[in-house]
């Protein structure tokens, strides 16, 4: 499950997340209603590296909360590795969570107190992993991030990008299918982030997980396959990266 | 569907989990010693003014069994009605009500507090697949510590208040009838109506905390 081939042809692309006609609505008083997502049909294959991108309010965020099974839509169906997440109860979603879903938070939200490597047993723990496994595992994925000799320092003890490097080991904990990162750049530098977009990437690429992330991040474009703009609660426009033209470059050096 | 298959074999996550549970609530513990410690000085402060009460009532009880001449007038002396056996009146009963009650009012508010403070954290441990059980195990855990800690010390604190008062007030009488027993037991009875105190007000901030949705770990602002 953790080796997939990432060079599919169209047809056999596997589909990862299904989304149909996706609605979600808010309910204010009397007949306000808030549409923050009018109707979403959408694909997420197999080991592709999907952005979303949209002003504040167009309703990425809750697309994105739809996707990664932590909100359910008021009208439609999302399927998640051929599940539908509607039929769940807390239960199995928190099961689905655990091992199908890694998240990435822009806010790093690692537990302080806990050391990195605590931070990345945690969710092989709640999977049911013995602690000495999880410890192995914990201490190898780590030393994949390249934090190989920091497994036991406190957060505090790191820098943000560091931070954000347990964060994406912490996510890949359980081989999930998929990686959700709300944009995970954009409390780090222009250098660390593309650090962390490199990494997001490999890991993609060599243990075929899907990546989709909201972001603004240019550099974070430029590696997707696919980029999704949605505005009002719906899709504006879903073009494939070769499609598109976006340059890359710094202030006074060319990248 | 090879996916709704693999849903019938969810693992059960029992028994480790309260072990991890007691890592993260001492880790919470830890990270909000100062503000811990405050709530744990109002349980030291009830549960002391309990043990004193008890204890103190103990051994007038048995000052008063002795009998002794000189003594009796000590006790009188000190407004202890030896005709009534040297209960505790009601006006201390009450007092000591409102103590315990304001008490529970306290480590149920500062829990309350400590949820609402960490909706972030509830929601990142959930994204991570935690249950609501094992939400409410953590709080759980880190209220009851704190609750049964505070017990500990209130009535060792109290106890050593108590021997020291009547011992001013009694001198050397005190130590030739110290009753041993009555005091565990009024040690004994300290210590679980304070544990009882912590556990019952660790109730509802546990269930207020598991109740939290993972969406609030994504939102930015505290």
């Amino acid at each position: 499950m953790t080796q997939q081939p990432t060079d599919q042809t169209a047809e056999e692309k596997h589909i990862v997340i299904r989304s149909i006609d996706v609605k979600r609505y808010y309910y204010g008083e009397a007949d306000n209603v808030t549409k923050a997502l009018d109707g979403v049909t959408l694909d997420v294959y197999r080991g592709e590296y999907l952005s979303i991108m949209g002003p504040s309010g167009s309703g990425k965020t809750t697309l994105f909360n739809m996707i990664g099974g932590i909100d359910s839509p008021t009208d439609g169906m999302v399927f998640i590795d051929e599940i539908d997440v509607a039929q769940l109860d807390s239960y199995e979603l928190a099961w689905m969570r655990c091992h199908k879903i890694g998240y990435i938070f822009q806010t790093y939200n690692i537990l302080p107190i806990l050391t990195a490597l605590e931070n990345i047993t945690l969710p092989m723990t709640f999977a049911g992993m013995s602690p000495t496994e999880a410890r192995e595992k914990g201490a190898a994925i780590l030393k994949r991030v390249g934090l190989g000799d920091r497994l036991f320092h406190k957060p505090f003890e790191m820098s943000g990008g560091q931070q954000q490097r347990v964060a994406v080991a912490r996510a890949i904990a359980n081989d999930p299918v998929i990686i959700l990162a709300d944009e995970p750049t954009a409390n780090l530098d222009v250098d660390t982030g593309a650090e962390i977009i490199e990494l997001l990437n490999e890991l993609r690429k060599e243990r075929g997980i899907t990546v989709i992330s909201a972001t603004h991040d240019m550099k974070m474009l430029d590696v997707s396959d696919r980029i999704l703009w949605i505005r009002d609660g719906k899709v504006q426009r879903l073009e494939e990266r070769k499609n598109l033209d976006i340059r890359v470059g710094g202030i006074g050096d060319e990248k | 569907m090879k996916g709704l298959a693999q849903l019938e074999e969810i693992p059960h996550q029992t028994a480790l989990s309260w072990r991890i549970a007691l890592t993260v609530s001492m880790a919470g513990l830890r990270r909000r010693f100062f503000r811990s410690l405050i709530t744990m000085v109002g349980v030291v402060l009830a549960i002391a003014f309990l043990a004193y009460m008890l204890v103190t009532e103990s051994i007038t009880r048995s000052l008063i069994a002795l009998d002794h001449d000189e003594l009796n007038i000590l006790l009188q002396k000190f407004g202890v009605d030896i005709f009534s056996g040297g209960e505790t009146d009601q006006m201390t009963i009450m007092l000591l009500g409102l103590t315990l009650m304001t008490c529970t009012v306290g480590i149920l508010n500062s829990m309350l507090m400590a949820v609402t403070e960490r909706v972030r954290e509830i929601g990142t441990l959930k994204c991570l697949g935690a249950r609501d059980r094992f939400i409410v195990k953590t709080y759980f855990i880190e209220s009851s510590l704190q609750g049964v800690c505070g017990a500990v010390i209130g009535l060792v604190l109290g106890l050593i208040v108590a021997v020291a008062v009547s011992c001013r007030n009694y001198g050397g009488y005190v130590f030739s009838t110290l009753p041993v027993v009555s005091i565990l037991g009024d040690l004994v009875i300290s210590l679980f109506i304070g544990s009882l105190i912590a556990v019952f007000s660790s109730i509802m901030p546990a269930y207020a905390a598991a109740r939290k949705q993972p969406v609030e770990a994504l939102r930015v602002q505290e």
